[in-house]
């Protein structure tokens, strides 16, 4: 077991240590597994494809990184990838010359379209206009009446009749017109893309409004036909933008992407909630590593590449290469690993690791444990844990709450790690090998003040 | 050097603390007890009784206490079909059999195209695989089962030496309807009690539509039916409720907008039970199923409606067809909240789907009983594994 795990070990020190280009062995390694991500994020499976082929090219031969492992750095480059598609230039409402500036909300059964009316409505009042929500939803039972309702709650009128959609929409336009209201809102009824009748309803629900902005709200859970929906109603609207609607929930999203990437429209808002202000503008780096759904990862990648505290490191690399890397050392790079977040997390990342160790369930308590154990250790015995027998042993066991065996398989494994780190040429020789019998009875190892 | 020296700390650090800890369960230390099992086709059970009522959304009131002794009774407004509505018509309506295939016509023809091209292959090649995989994955079966599927499918294949990819279709084909046999796709009414069939699931997915034809089956089936509008909180959900009671000729029980919802299902049931009405079919608010206070109150609400005389035998978890991978999630969770005994897919009408429900079938044991197929009353079917899969692929 412990022999594997140094193998495991060098391996990844040897990833680490060799210079030289990104091998497509390791990218098509980790693109399968980014691949596997994103379809269980519902992106796209073309998208997926032509994605995950773009990423590909960009990585074969890229230089190895100094700070990153070659799976981090595909991580990396596909994040960025992402947010590249997701982002582009956010949407800026340009008003109409002529008001009113007409919004038209379009898209399928329970998508979300009420609200988002509403809450448009509440939003361009706070951005100083007068706006005007018209119910053009005349097909769902009840469907004006929560516009009426959510339209008060938001302190925007609400006007509707019931006529037949195309001409509601058009006397609302006109109302708007009459009463100098300066934006306009239509919400319509659900509608499936394949219903011709209800499309071509839309179509001239549009042509009788003439909208400045059309928008498809899709909800956020969507799966692999968010690109054919898109497709069909830009078909026949032209859409303007996408609003992403129960971003409030754990769908991964990767609608959004799929839609960005086939449409380059981009996505205007983000409704994250079903209160009336629970609605945003978009975020493309958080939609990204949402998406992706690596977070611990990219976390690592971005601290590891922050030099999260030089200093230490500066302290840790100095004393490798003295040959010198004692528990102390190692309770004190402890502190700054616990900054870095779930153990659980950054362990899954790490490449090489073996199946044993990725599946096991190690929680955040074991540092506890291990750090326990050192710290009932006197600096005398983190220095030069060879003093350590059985009676000390117990001491420790004691004092940490763990067990003698406990103790014994820390200092065996430092004692390992230690062993690896010199082979590997990581760490320097030492200057002084503490054989010394008086260690064995508790005496110092080496003179006070003689060790550098 | 530096950075090199961190990551190689981080990596050296992790392997350090988990070869101690394996090495102590190896010696044995308090291992945790293994996760219950979970036969195929259970129900999963609601957990024991959660703790006391977290505050819901909006300004409400402060929740009552269990005690629903002279609750809202007098507040509940009964609707009744008016005298002189048009109430609907019921013929002896013939049982829900027209096929999925009928009413889905338009959508499926579009998608002909990918199965298509597998059968158009001259051979069983690596081609052909790619394009099952990918008609798989369009069908939002998911990653995880599609590869599931496509490994038993390998296995057949030798065992039966398939050669065509007509055969490889068929021999898909008849996999999956394998993993869906068996399972007991009936709603259960009990003939002791009044049943309350609980209507749940995310914002949107078509809940009080469902419940508008659920109740117009139902009443055509010779059932007495009383609707509860326990969606207390979305603005004029009532009210859209309302007018599937005077579609379908059935009283409707509501409360005040942002009251209780378990006290209107609370009447309800009296309501039903003061005249022998067998069912009470009660709609509560979407809810995501993130939301921890929510899921909460509809715990609560379950509690409540199966209080005497009621007994809840029927937990619906309704489900958009269009929703990718997070519908499995949405099943995990509301099965773990509140034991959800069915689904009911919507929606179907449309381009998508619906392959989420096989991971829901396979992984959770929760059996798709009803589809939804359109936006009328009439727009609901029994869920036919055949006529699922024959869907799934044309």
């Amino acid at each position: 077991m412990f022999e594997s795990l140094s193998d495991r070990f060098e391996g990844i020190f040897g990833r680490l240590r060799g210079r030289g280009r990104l091998g497509e062995a390791e990218v098509d390694e980790t693109l399968r597994e980014i691949r596997v991500a994103l379809l269980e994020a519902d992106v796209n499976f073309r998208v997926v494809r032509g994605l995950v082929g773009r990423i590909r090219q960009r990585c074969i031969g890229l230089e190895l990184s100094k700070s990153l492992t070659p799976a981090q750095q595909v991580i990396k480059i596909v994040n960025e990838e992402l947010i590249g598609v997701l982002g582009g230039e956010p949407l800026k409402i340009t008003y109409a010359s002529r008001p009113p500036t007409v919004v038209l909300l379009a898209g399928l059964q329970g998508a979300g379209k009420t609200t988002v009316a509403a809450k448009l409505g509440r939003w361009f009042r706070q951005q100083g206009r007068n706006p005007l929500l018209i119910g053009a939803d005349l097909q769902r039972p009840a469907a004006v009446d929560q516009l009426r309702i959510l339209g008060q709650q938001a302190g925007v009128p609400v006007f509707s009749e019931p006529t037949d959609p195309v001409a509601v929409a058009r006397a609302g336009r006109a109302e708007a017109e009459r009463v100098g209201r300066d934006v306009v809102i239509v919400d319509t009824a659900g509608r499936l893309t394949v219903d011709d009748d209800l499309m071509d309803e839309v179509r001239r629900i549009s042509e009788a409004v003439q909208p400045t902005y059309t928008f498809l709200v899709l909800d956020a859970m969507i799966g692999q036909e968010s690109v054919a929906v898109a497709e069909a109603f830009h078909a026949i609207l032209e859409l303007d933008g996408v609003i992403l609607s129960k971003l409030d929930g754990d769908a991964r999203g990767g609608a959004a992407l799929s839609v960005k990437e086939v449409l380059g429209r981009p996505v205007a808002f983000a409704s994250i909630g079903e209160k009336l202000e629970d609605f945003d503008t978009f975020h493309p780096d958080r939609m990204a590593s949402r998406i992706l759904g690596m977070g611990d990862v990219l976390t690592l990648i971005e601290k590891a590449e922050s030099a999260y505290d030089a200093e230490v490191a500066e302290k840790a690399a100095a004393a490798l290469q003295e040959g010198r890397f004692t528990l102390e050392d190692f309770l004190e790079q402890m502190q700054q690993i616990k900054k870095m977040g779930p153990l659980q997390g950054i362990m899954s990342m790490l490449p090489g690791m073996p199946k044993e160790l990725r599946n096991a369930k190690i929680d955040d308590a074991e540092l506890g444990r291990v750090e326990a154990i050192i710290r009932s250790m006197t600096p005398g015995e983190r220095r030069d844990p060879d003093v350590i027998n059985g009676s000390r042993r117990a001491r420790i066991a004691t004092g940490s709450g763990t067990s003698s065996s406990e103790v014994n398989a820390l200092l065996k494994q430092f004692r390992e790690l230690q062993r690896q780190m010199q082979a590997m040429g990581l760490m320097g020789a030492p200057r002084r090998k503490s054989n010394n019998k008086k260690a064995k009875r508790g005496g110092r190892v080496t003179p006070a003040g003689t060790r550098r | 050097m530096t950075l090199v020296v961190v990551v190689v700390l981080l990596a050296a650090f992790v392997l350090v603390v988990a070869g101690t800890v394996l090495i102590r369960s190896r010696v044995g230390t308090d291992l945790e007890p293994p996760a219950p099992s979970r036969a195929r086709g259970a129900t999963l059970l609601p957990p024991p009784e959660a703790p006391p009522d977290t505050q819901v959304h909006p300004p409400v009131a402060p929740v009552e206490a269990e005690g629903l002794a002279d609750s809202a009774v007098t507040e509940a407004e009964v609707i009744e079909p008016l005298p002189g509505e048009p109430a609907v018509v019921i013929e002896p309506v013939p049982p829900l059999k027209p096929s999925i295939r009928d009413r889905l016509g338009r959508a499926r023809s579009l998608l002909a195209g990918y199965v298509g091209s597998v059968l158009s292959r001259s051979s069983i090649d690596d081609e052909a695989w790619e394009e099952l995989e990918e008609a798989l994955i369009r069908a939002d079966v998911g990653v995880g089962t599609t590869g599931q599927l496509l490994d038993a499918l390998h296995q057949r294949v030798k065992a039966e030496s398939l050669e065509t990819p007509a055969q490889l279709v068929a021999g898909l084909k008849a996999q999956i309807k394998a993993d869906l046999a068996g399972a007991d796709r009936s709603l259960a009414l009990r003939a002791d009690t009044t049943n309350v069939w609980l209507f749940v699931g995310v914002n949107g997915v078509g809940k009080t539509t469902t419940i508008g034809k659920v109740a117009l089956a139902r009443r055509s089936e010779g059932n007495d039916v009383v609707l509860a509008a326990a969606d207390t909180f979305r603005a004029a959900a009532a009210e859209q409720l309302e007018q599937w009671a005077r579609r379908v000729g059935v009283d409707l029980v509501r409360g005040a907008e942002g009251g209780d919802p378990g006290s209107v299902v609370f009447d309800a049931v009296q309501r039903a039970a003061s005249r022998g009405a067998q069912l009470v079919l009660a709609d509560t608010a979407g809810r995501l199923h993130t939301k921890v206070n929510l899921m909460e109150e509809l715990k609560k609400v379950r509690r409540v409606a199966e209080r005497p005389p009621g007994a809840v035998t029927e937990v619906l978890l309704v489900i958009d067809a269009t929703t990718g991978q997070n519908g499995l999630t949405q099943a995990r969770e509301f099965a773990q909240a509140v034991g959800v005994t069915g689904v009911v897919l919507t929606k179907l009408d449309g381009t998508s789907k619906g392959g989420i429900v096989l991971a829901i079938e396979a992984d959770l044991g929760v059996p798709v009983k009803l589809v939804g197929v359109g936006e009328t009353a009439d727009d609901l079917l029994s869920f036919d594994p055949e006529e699922f899969v024959d869907g799934l692929f044309e």
